[in-house]
């Protein structure tokens, strides 16, 4: 029960003069229930290669196996595919296209074939689970404001059920209170569900204090793959390729630097202040 | 596969034919277009595919690339070609219920591909190596005589030149929200013509919103910096002809001759 990249070349134009490699020997594995954050620059391949995931782009060359079966062998069932694992975009506008919320949020369970009473149930399920109040569903989801529309598109593909759901940007152009408010959602999302999460971003922030893992991107490949704490101890290697790990880790660093024995392996800020406390104490002592 | 359509879009190189005048590259197209339907017969196409052929090689726009912009329109080749196969009256050949093959049909149905398909690889190449501002300069600068009556000529080239800037993007966004349906289930391939129209309402209806929000948003940039329309507007990079502009010129005029001569010998 897992996603599993083995081998995944993928490339733009290809046998074009603008041809471009975007993804270039992918070896990944997902198990699911995790929380994974995806990380890289814009043009290192993320989104390229969650695109994979529900076989919206097909990999050049390479296997890619969801729950054990590799999606690229003949007569795979991609409906079934894209009903497991959900995808939302970087932009609600990109979706949203009915005359109310609720009917929006329906168009995902319809197209699965269900029956009328399951896909409102399903919808009005998933509306809730995105804190979109009662009184909202029929207001037109052109009215709402950023954050609201970004809950409602991410409710347009809950309720799907999908096993697997994965988010491309959900922050973008949010302001702070509406970013801390998704991601919170999210979090919440995946403690009460149990789905599996990939999160993709480009902040370092957005991502450490939520997931169980990181996987940072660069240039078309897997650059680092592993627990915030342990991504987060190449800083250099992330600054050179123009990513930075949470502010506080450098904070903790400047502080060792002037002769604090502080642990600096903290990187959210409530560990800070924890790892902060902790060497003022032994110091004081 | 909207990223196969390649009309109105530039490909970036360095070339004669990317430095000629837009002038130059119109009006050549122009009288390319006129020349395919001056003759009728094998040296009369050799002729053009000869023309087509060594200009595109001075373009250094990869031949591929044209081709692959072909695809975009076999649909309608077909039509056009499957209309004078079955719709030309004279010498049947085959007869199939009231339809019937002929002869003309065949030679028509051929010809009328080989012209379509000139013409567009011919006005391909055009798009391809003259940035659309570029092409509006020009458009507008040819067709400024018509302001003795009254036709507002910049408002339409900025216009077009608008226009042609908005394909690109609005077919990667259409490609982006297609996606997006896509991966809620949205099925845009199986069905009949009315399920697949209907299919089309989750893509065109963000497709009209984001397109009126990109208006909107342009309107007010270019009011932000006093844009006004075209009178006491002044050019950064005014169009000047050069040697090489009357040279094309003298070519493309010496290739219509030709092309002319050659039908009417062949007709004569």
């Amino acid at each position: 029960m897992s996603i599993v990249f083995e081998n995944i070349n993928y490339i733009y134009n290809a046998g074009m003069p603008m041809e471009r490699k975007a993804l270039k020997n992918i070896c990944l594995e997902i198990p699911m229930g995790q929380f994974v954050g995806l990380i890289g620059h814009t043009g290192s391949g993320k989104s390229t290669l969650i695109q994979h995931m529900n076989g919206l782009l097909k990999a050049t060359s390479g296997a890619l196996y969801f729950q054990g079966k590799n999606i690229y062998e003949k007569g795979y069932d991609f409906k079934s595919l894209r009903s497991k694992v959900g995808l939302v975009f970087q932009y609600p506008e990109h979706q949203l296209f009915e005359v109310d919320v609720f009917s929006d949020v329906c168009f995902g369970p319809k197209n699965l074939g269900l029956g009328q009473e399951e896909v409102e149930h399903r919808a009005k399920e998933a509306l809730r689970l995105v804190g979109i109040e009662d009184h909202m569903f029929f207001q037109s989801p052109f009215e709402l404001s950023g954050g609201q529309k970004r809950r409602v598109a991410i409710a347009g593909v809950l309720a799907m059920e999908p096993d697997v759901l994965i988010l491309d940007e959900p922050t973008a152009g949010l302001d702070p209170k509406g970013r801390g408010e998704i991601l919170d959602l999210i979090k919440q999302l995946q403690i009460k569900t149990g789905k599996t999460i990939i999160l993709v971003s480009h902040s370092m922030e957005d991502v450490a204090e939520y997931v169980d893992r990181i996987i940072v991107m660069n240039q078309g490949g897997v650059m680092l793959d592993g627990t915030p704490r342990e991504v987060f101890t190449h800083t250099e290697e992330l600054e050179e390729v123009g990513l930075a790990a949470p502010e506080v880790t450098y904070i903790l660093r400047d502080l060792k630097k002037r002769g604090l024995d502080v642990d600096t392996g903290a990187i959210t800020i409530p560990e800070a202040a924890e790892a902060i406390a902790e060497a003022l104490c032994c110091e004081i002592l | 596969m909207l990223r196969d359509i390649i009309i109105g879009q530039y490909y970036q190189t360095e070339s004669v034919i990317h430095k000629l005048d837009p002038r130059v590259k119109l009006g050549g197209t122009l009288l390319y277009i006129i020349s395919l339907f001056c003759f009728n017969n094998f040296i009369g196409y050799a002729l053009a595919v000869l023309f087509l052929g060594i200009v595109i090689r001075l373009s250094h726009v990869p031949f591929k690339l044209m081709v692959r912009g072909m695809k975009a329109i076999v649909f309608l080749l077909l039509i056009t070609a499957a209309f004078n196969l079955f719709l030309t009256p004279g010498e049947p050949i085959v007869s199939v219920w009231k339809l019937s093959i002929t002869k003309e049909g065949v030679a028509l149905a051929v010809t009328m591909a080989v012209r379509l398909s000139l013409l567009i690889i011919g006005s391909s190449i055009m798009t391809l190596t003259t940035t659309p501002n570029n092409l509006t300069d020009g458009m507008e600068k040819m067709m400024s005589p018509l302001k003795v009556f009254r036709i507002p000529v910049h408002e339409v080239a900025m216009m077009m030149s608008i226009a042609l800037r908005f394909i690109p993007i609005l077919l990667e966004e259409t490609d982006k929200i297609m996606k997006a349906q896509i991966a809620r289930g949205a099925d845009f391939e199986s069905g009949n013509i009315f399920a697949r129209a209907k299919a089309l309402v989750p893509l065109l209806i963000p497709l009209f919103v984001s397109a009126f929000r990109r208006a909107n948003d342009l309107a007010m940039a270019m009011e932000a910096r006093c844009y006004r329309g075209g009178d006491g507007r002044t050019k950064m990079k005014p169009l000047v002809y050069a040697r090489r502009d009357v040279l094309a010129y003298v070519c493309i005029v010496g290739y219509l001759v030709v092309s002319i001569v050659a039908g009417r010998i062949a007709l004569g």
